[in-house]
């Protein structure tokens, strides 16, 4: 999508092949609009489910609740099974292009950390943020999610050599505690932060763990 | 509070607001103008110099950021690669207009410190980022091959 940027310093008009890095859609700089819905779901607490007694189901109903988190933008869009990523609420492809590299990192001379640094920074004189984070980098390819189902995602969790290594626990310490996880729920001006808290997503985690780690049909 | 860091190899103090871009410490405190505003939002590479030798877009940098950093801009940019880039620049005369070069170069520069054989695809990773107006993009890249030739 190809969109004007008002080139003030030059006084010139450049043609730019890109929206932001962290939203959907660019305004015109002089007439920034909202960008974000924000849709405020909530995620329902461990207890609810307790009305499934079938322990099997009830493990993957708190899976799906899960998914909520996992399936939203703002964890989705770092995990992709292609070269690059997306962004915003609208998952269109990262401007500018980008790719994962060796390192998860980016490629050399445009690192992630060539624009993101360590904490969201609202821009000057416009509406917006680019998102920020230390480490700042995409999921590697083998934990790349996009366009699987709930269950191929779910059992790709579950399995060690496609989850970093990750024993169930670490998932859960992964879920509940992880800054860059966190991230999604303080993901600055102009992107929806994922349903509930992390500490609720955690609690999740650990009840889909100990009623058996069962996946959705 | 003041922030310390260096810039071109001088140590540089500067009091302003601690989220101020480091863009604008550039320009406007230590008037190093070779640095270009493109569009504040880390979409066109042209505010692009090096941070402890990495690339990094100054317009969305807080000046917070750099206390004990190392900065370098496109006026103190120098080595072999940066001869080599400049050669190759002036020789098959890359510009055109001329704004964005400044962040043509420095992306080009670390590229070549770090790949200094680089392929088509790691120029267009590495330059991916930094946006050209009048579409030179063809002379970046075999200018960038000349240079990786002399280094």
């Amino acid at each position: 999508m190809r969109h004007l940027f008002i080139f003030t310093a030059a006084a010139a008009l450049l043609t730019a092949c890109g929206d932001t890095a962290s939203t959907g859609t660019l305004e015109t700089v002089s007439t920034p609009a909202p960008r974000v819905q924000v849709s405020g779901e909530t995620l329902a607490a461990p207890a609810s489910f307790n009305s499934i007694t079938n322990e099997s189901e009830r493990s993957a109903a708190l899976f799906d609740e899960m998914f909520k988190v996992i399936g939203h933008p703002r964890c989705m869009n770092c995990h992709p099974r292609e070269g690059s990523i997306t962004q915003g609420d609208d998952m269109t492809p990262h401007q500018p292009m980008i790719v994962r590299g060796e390192d998860t990192f980016g490629a050399p001379a445009m690192e992630c950390s060539t624009c993101h640094g360590s904490e969201n920074v609202s821009y000057v004189g416009m509406e917006g943020s680019i998102p920020g984070h230390a480490p700042w980098h995409v999921a590697p390819l083998e934990m790349g999610w996009q366009g699987l189902s709930v269950r191929e995602i779910c059992e790709q969790l579950k399995d060690e050599d496609r989850n970093g290594g990750r024993t169930l626990e670490d998932l859960h310490e992964h879920n509940a505690e992880d800054g860059l996880v966190g991230w999604g729920w303080n993901p600055g001006e102009g992107r929806e932060p994922a349903p509930g808290t992390q500490a609720e997503f955690g609690a999740l985690t650990q009840a889909w763990i100990d009623t058996g780690a069962v996946c959705p049909a | 509070m003041a922030i310390e860091l260096t810039v071109n190899g001088k140590s540089v103090k500067t009091d302003v607001d601690p989220d101020t871009p480091l863009l604008w410490v550039i320009r406007d405190e230590m008037k190093l103008t070779g640095t270009k505003f493109g569009c504040g939002m880390a979409q066109c590479g042209a505010c692009t110099v090096h941070v402890n030798g990495e690339t990094r877009r100054s317009c969305v940098t807080p000046v917070k950021f750099m206390e004990g950093s190392e900065v370098t801009t496109i006026e103190g940019l120098e080595g072999k690669e940066a001869s080599a880039v400049q050669k190759a620049w002036t020789g098959i005369d890359v510009p055109q207009c001329g704004y964005c070069q400044s962040g043509q170069v420095m992306s080009a520069v670390a590229l070549l410190k770090k790949v200094p054989n680089p392929s088509d695809e790691d120029i267009d990773t590495a330059m991916n980022g930094n946006i050209c107006r009048c579409a030179t993009y063809v002379r970046i890249r075999q200018a960038i091959k000349n240079a990786a030739k002399e280094v």
